[in-house]
């Protein structure tokens, strides 16, 4: 039957990668399961809370809704694209000072939406981290520590291109 | 995800062309995808009943925003971060841009199509009421040409359209004939964002001397397909704006709505709001609009 599947090309994290697939399966399940990069994690499966949040051609989705096949010569960035060489992104070394991430589930998901917010706009104000944050649910930290998260990634950037450059 | 990837079809012609030569060919078969935003939901909990997928997403020829002179169009496969992003929306047609802000979450908006919206036919979509009172209509297609319907005209029952089987939303035009007019949309629901709507409410209004001389109401979540309130019009139009005017609204449109009993909200409660928000649209005629 997989030999049926048509062959989905990605680009992920700057790595050219093929998979063969059936067309409706999840783009997070195959990111999950057939290229094993499980720092993107399943949460409601239905769009509403974001952790399975990675950016698609550089646009901000959930992971969750949509087929594979759409996303078929796409390149993808999930959060194991954030560090190069342990190196850690500005906003993962942010949410570690500033206590944006405790049990961890939502973690990847905040990460990639808020990479996706400072790549177009590096120096946000509280509502539109509010409104960028708006589609991913965290249980524990009661937000504020994850805004400050990205408050002080943002501080710490004067060059506007400098957190979307450390990401590949 | 308690569906089966394995269980459903899905190909991606790669062109408007050949996506209606498909659908020509086994009108009924084939379930169009575009973001995925509604269907994908169903597929993750084991209950999408379409077994064959055509998808829609990436065609060019059916996302695009196109400015003409005496209208707006719209591709069906626009997303609401296009709509949200473009300056002729903004600028013509606010209380759409308004609505494309607070359907689901960024990662939704940037999913999430016109069409889609309008095909999916819920009561509580979020872009309808803005289109409604926009007089927006909508352009079909299939192999066998292009015909337009008035949105009003559009939806026929509970997730009922127009639509034959081998058809397709093409794009929305918007008339360019409501700068002069006032305009209202709020939506009432448990948070601004990710949240459904309990009620929805938008209104263009045109004032000649203090009358209303032009009015049009629509709501979401008051009937089992989003409406326009003709009754509601027929009762405020023509009048001044007093408390006289103001309570033969309300009446006529407690009259008019037909909301139910759900998860999220009451009828009871669906009334009365759309009640108090249409108070609170005529009450802001009262204000001199600054020019």
């Amino acid at each position: 039957m997989s030999a049926d599947w048509p062959a989905i090309d990605l680009v992920v994290n700057g790595d050219r990668r093929s998979v063969q697939a059936p067309p409706m399966k999840r783009l997070l399940d195959v990111l999950r399961e057939d290229l094993q990069l499980t720092g993107t994690k399943e949460g409601c499966g239905e769009g509403e809370c974001g952790s399975c949040s990675v950016r698609l051609n550089g646009e901000l989705v959930n992971s969750c809704l949509v087929p594979v096949l759409q996303a078929h010569g796409a390149r993808i960035q999930t959060v194991e694209g954030l560090a190069i060489d342990g190196d850690l992104h500005p906003l993962q070394q942010a949410f570690l000072n500033c206590g944006g991430a405790q049990c961890g589930i939502c973690t990847p998901g905040m990460l990639m939406a808020a990479t996706h917010l400072l790549a177009s706009n590096p120096h946000p104000t509280m509502t539109e981290i509010r409104e960028g944050l708006a589609g991913n649910l965290c249980r524990c930290t009661g937000f504020k520590r994850i805004f400050d998260s990205v408050i002080s990634a943002a501080a710490q950037t004067q060059d506007p291109m400098a957190n979307e450059a450390h990401a590949r | 995800m308690r569906g089966n990837a394995e269980a459903h079809e899905l190909i991606a012609p790669g062109s408007l062309h050949a996506v209606l030569q498909v659908l020509a060919e086994g009108p009924g078969v084939w379930t169009p995808i575009a973001g995925g935003t509604e269907l994908m939901v169903a597929h993750a909990a084991g209950r999408l009943s379409a077994k064959k997928l055509l998808s829609l997403w990436g065609i060019p020829d059916l996302r695009f925003i196109e400015a003409g002179a005496d209208s707006i169009t719209i591709g069906a496969c626009t997303t609401f971060r296009d709509l949200r992003l473009d300056p002729a929306i903004a600028a013509h047609f606010p209380l759409l841009a308004k609505a494309a802000t607070w359907i689901g979450s960024i990662a939704n908006q940037n999913r999430a199509t016109v069409g889609g919206n309008l095909v999916n036919g819920s009561p509580a979509a979020d872009s309808s009421p803005a289109l409604l009172v926009y007089d927006a209509e909508l352009e079909l297609i299939s192999v066998r040409g292009k015909r337009r319907v008035p949105y009003t005209e559009f939806h026929t029952g509970y997730k009922k359209n127009v639509l034959a089987p081998d058809e397709l939303v093409y794009a929305v035009h918007l008339p360019r004939k409501f700068a002069a007019h006032r305009q209202y949309l709020r939506k009432v629901g448990t948070r601004r964002a990710m949240a459904i709507s309990k009620v929805e409410l938008a209104g263009t209004a045109l004032l000649d001397t203090g009358v209303i001389s032009e009015v049009r109401f629509a709501a979401a979540s008051l009937a089992p397909f989003p409406t326009r309130l003709y009754q509601t019009e027929t009762a405020v139009r023509g009048r001044e704006i007093s408390p006289q005017t103001i309570m033969a609204g309300r009446n006529a449109l407690l009259e008019e709505a037909a909301p139910v009993d759900d998860i999220r909200s009451t009828a009871e409660y669906r009334r009365a709001v759309a009640a108090n928000l249409l108070e609170e649209f005529l009450r802001s005629l009262v204000v001199e609009q600054p020019r």
